[in-house]
């Protein structure tokens, strides 16, 4: 054991090299720090909200298309209801109004509304028994959408204004984790996600140095729908435009999409065989079967894959697909292929997201909290190299520098993932280091137990090391197992919680064992002492 | 400087009798992880659960959910509130902002100056503050627009709204679902890595820690806010941190001494450990008690939370884990000592 192999010194050295490297743009101030040559990393720890600040950007639920679209699914299930009727009910149109055009022209949007025109007035009152139980939901006494008749053989429906609050609502929500999962994918970035009222939600993020890269990221619905490309279409038809930047021409496309967003499982930049960037994607099972069928069917013939009703590809079906899952190409750029794949995995918002208002906000904590706790973390670091030196002399200097690495460590990998620090955040990585001393302490102690034992300087050295190995590795090897259950399975700061304390185990085992036996070897090897120092 | 380093001033070796006070602890430890059981279902033993109850709406899970809220004092992070944003013409003394929010109401307040207008720095001022809501927002509202001279000349009140708290459903469920599988996996790896009595005796531990220390949130209604939450995930890893370095040392007793009766081997593997688990500990603590005296408001709650579950958690070690060993006995093997696993390295 004190004989360091090469290849562990180099180990050693090298990640303790990358990981100055890496930390060493948190102390530069950022002048020198833009000035850097390309190669040098640049990403340092953001401030948090209550210590820096950062921008707030408000946005609003679009009512109006979401009620649009909650109306053309209850036209949907209307039609759905008509046809599985027996006899069927036969109807000649269905007709939704453009809500927002509405809204535009100054007409009373809780007026909007979707009609069916039956093709025989005789059927009026079956179909108005059909329909009946659309009216109510499980959860609500009230009535959610209103019935009419407003001339002879049409059905109008409504939604009720009540529920359409409701709605709003639930958008609201809904937008809230959607936003999360595409601003703080790993949850490490400390934003703040409220909802205000019905159907707005504040969105806070700490430092952010361009607030349109983060409005984009919001705004955009990230719908993704595949639609059969005309003369191959049956049913209505619309026209389409390509998707800037990256479709290339417009479309005409059917209006019912054979497939949407909802099944996919996942998607990841990729490049293709000649090195472009293509954006990969994986389907459900359910989605899987319908793409095979789809594909099947129409061999030869062109389908779209449309981002918010703009085409991204239409590309020609060269065989059947069953696997579930395909690439869409298109003019990506490493770029834009990565930031597309972080929104469609973070899910579609359920409506539009107007951006209503931003601003930057400055720290939420007064100066005085601020430097107090700054105070504190200082203080409660060095009492943690203080004790130690006081409690192991010597060797607690070694722990200490190897407490030194790790801190510079968890730095640098918090950097690397582009993290945020708040004041507990701090208090927590001071914290990380505290307990880190945990593995020293193991194997200094059970250094003691084997010299008690009477076994010479170089012998309980070595044991020690053996000895608390085992010890180390089950008990760290249990925190990392929940990590990884807590990264899974956790959203947004729990999600984060496991990154950084994944990061703390891994790098306080490295360097309680590898860096502090580094040391205690040298040390061994320059002094010969006849007894431990412990 | 023989007392240097300090170390040296533990014994190398020391015989406290534990396992003679295991019933006494026991007990305790039941009384606690019942009296904290019930504080989080009648809000500190302020309420009554079953009122509680009745009055709330919705399904009996929600229900359920209701009794539990009044169970903490839940911050502004959890529960929401309202958020005001107030415009003067020259400057906003932020402190003072806070303190007029914290006289106006009793729950905690947030304080942030903001711009007026996007990429705009010059008059006028703006600040949002946001405070818990409480019974009555309106009249808080009112409080706080008849103190607003105080803190800005020609200050006003340009908007108000009801806020959402930082946690949503889904996060929180998702979070708890999380938590219970991490915990599930502990304990399969502790029953693959030792027996399965030693699995189910560190997940016990785990949850008296975690019961404990949100019953003491409970008791003393300290507001519970976000870093809690990160405060219990810490507690934990260093609840189960412990409970397997004194698992391991077990173990490793087990096979050397094949004769020894359990009660004395946990007592000789709780006194080899004990040096280990004081340094380690005071390490801990000594850090904490510079954030909890130093740090200000902005910590004490993580502080409060991490030192009681530091303490709870070297307890459970010695006083929950290692005696559900004893209750429920432990295969000792009878074939020839195999020598203890190395780890290579």
């Amino acid at each position: 054991m004190l004989e360091i192999s090469r290849w562990r010194m180099i180990l050693v050295a090298v990640v303790t090299v990358f990981g100055v490297l890496f930390a060493a743009p948190n102390f530069l101030p950022e002048k020198i720090r833009d000035s850097l040559p390309g190669v040098m990393p640049k990403q340092a720890i953001n401030l948090g909200l209550d210590l820096r600040g950062g921008s707030q950007i408000l946005l609003e639920v679009d009512v109006d298309t979401l009620r649009q679209r909650k109306l053309e699914l209850i036209v949907e299930q209307m039609t759905g209801a008509l046809r599985d009727a027996e006899p069927r009910i036969r109807f000649s149109g269905r007709a939704v109004d453009d809500c927002p055009a509405r809204r535009r022209n100054e007409l009373p949007v809780d007026l909007c509304a979707a009609r069916l025109r039956l093709r025989d007035v005789a059927d009026l009152e079956r179909a108005r028994r059909v329909l009946a139980p659309l009216k109510r939901s499980q959860l609500s006494v009230d009535d959610i959408y209103i019935f009419a008749e407003p001339e002879e053989g049409v059905i109008e429906v409504r939604i009720a204004d009540a529920h359409m609050a409701q709605l709003a609502r639930d958008a609201a929500e809904q937008s809230r984790e959607v936003i999360g999962r595409r601003i703080d994918p790993t949850g490490t970035s400390e934003v703040s996600i409220t909802r205000q009222g019905d159907d707005r939600v504040v969105v806070q993020a700490p430092g952010v140095t361009n607030p349109e890269q983060l409005k984009r990221r919001i705004g955009e619905t990230a719908l993704l729908t595949f639609h059969m490309v005309a003369p191959d279409t049956v049913g209505a038809t619309r026209q389409v435009e390509p998707y800037p930047g990256i479709g290339n021409q417009p479309e005409v496309v059917e209006v019912t999409p054979r497939l949407t967003g909802e099944n996919l499982n996942s998607a990841q930049p990729q490049t293709d065989e000649v090195g472009r960037w293509v954006l990969g994607f994986d389907l459900d099972t359910s989605g899987a079967r319908t793409f095979c069928n789809l594909t099947g069917e129409h061999v030869g013939d062109r389908f779209a894959i449309l981002l918010d009703d703009k085409v991204l590809t239409a590309p020609v079906i060269q065989s059947q697909i069953c696997g579930g899952s395909g690439q869409i190409t298109g003019n990506f750029t490493a770029q834009s292929a990565n930031e597309l794949a972080v929104m469609l995995n973070a899910g579609a918002l359920p409506a539009p997201l107007k951006v209503i208002d931003s601003r930057s906000v400055d720290a939420s904590l007064g100066r005085d909290a601020i430097e107090a706790g700054t105070r504190a973390s200082i203080v409660a670091g060095l009492v943690t190299l203080v004790f130690m030196v006081l409690a192991y002399g010597l060797f607690g200097i070694f722990a200490c520098l190897a407490l030194v690495v790790n801190g510079v460590l968890i730095v640098a990998s918090m950097s690397m993932i582009g993290a945020a620090l708040t004041l507990p955040g701090i208090a927590g990585l001071i914290l990380t280091i505290a307990m880190a001393v945990d593995a020293n302490v193991l194997i200094y102690e059970r250094m003691r137990e084997e010299a008690a034992l009477g076994r010479g300087p170089a012998m309980a050295i070595d044991a020690g090391f053996n000895r608390a190995m085992i010890t180390i590795v089950d008990a760290n090897l249990t925190t990392i197992l929940a990590a990884l259950i807590l990264f899974q399975f956790g959203a947004g700061p729990v999600k984060g919680f496991a990154w950084t304390l994944t990061i703390g185990v891994v790098t306080s085992v490295f360097t309680a064992v590898l860096v502090s036996q580094i040391l205690i070897a040298w040390w061994f090897r320059l002094s010969r002492p006849k007894q431990l120092p412990i | 400087m023989s007392w240097w380093p300090l170390i040296r001033i533990l014994p190398k070796k020391t015989n406290f009798t534990y396992v003679k006070f295991a019933g006494f602890a026991a007990f305790l430890s039941i009384a606690a992880v019942t009296g904290s059981l019930v504080s989080m279902f009648t809000g500190g033993f302020r309420e009554n659960p079953i009122a509680v109850f009745q009055q709330a709406e919705g399904t009996p899970f929600q229900r359920l959910g209701a009794v539990m809220e009044k169970g903490f004092n839940l911050g502004i992070d959890f529960r929401g509130g309202t958020s005001v944003l107030i415009e003067a013409p020259g400057h906003i003394d932020d402190e003072a902002l806070r303190a007029l929010g914290r006289a106006s109401q009793q729950g905690s307040v947030e304080v942030q100056a903001t711009t007026c207008v996007e990429g705009q720095t010059a008059p006028p001022y703006c600040a949002i503050l946001r405070f818990e809501q409480g019974d009555g927002g309106s009249q808080v509202v009112e409080r706080i627009r008849a103190g607003l001279p105080s803190v800005a000349e020609d200050a006003r009140i340009t908007s108000e709204a009801a806020v959402s708290g930082k946690v949503s459903e889904e996060l929180f469920s998702g979070g708890l679902l999380a938590l219970f599988w991490a915990i599930v996996l502990m304990l399969i790896y502790i029953w693959f890595r030792f027996e399965w009595q030693f699995g189910l005796g560190g997940v016990m531990a785990l949850f008296h820690d975690v019961i404990l220390t949100l019953g003491v949130f409970s008791v003393f209604r300290i507001e519970f806010d976000l870093t809690i939450i990160a405060a219990l995930l810490t507690i934990i890893g260093y609840s189960m941190n412990d409970t397997v370095v004194v698992f391991d040392r077990l173990r490793e007793n087990l096979r050397k001494y094949k004769k020894m009766p359990l009660g004395e081997l946990v007592d000789l593997s709780l006194n080899e450990t004990l040096s280990r688990t004081i340094i380690t500990g005071c390490t801990a603590l000594f850090s904490l008690a510079g954030l909890y005296y130093l740090g200000g408001e902005a910590l004490r709650g993580f502080a409060t939370a991490m030192i009681f579950g530091i303490i709870v958690g070297t307890y459970s070690s010695i006083y929950v884990a290692a005696p559900a060993i004893l209750l429920w006995g432990v295969r000792r093997g009878r074939d020839d000592a195999k020598p203890a696993p190395q780890a290579a390295g």
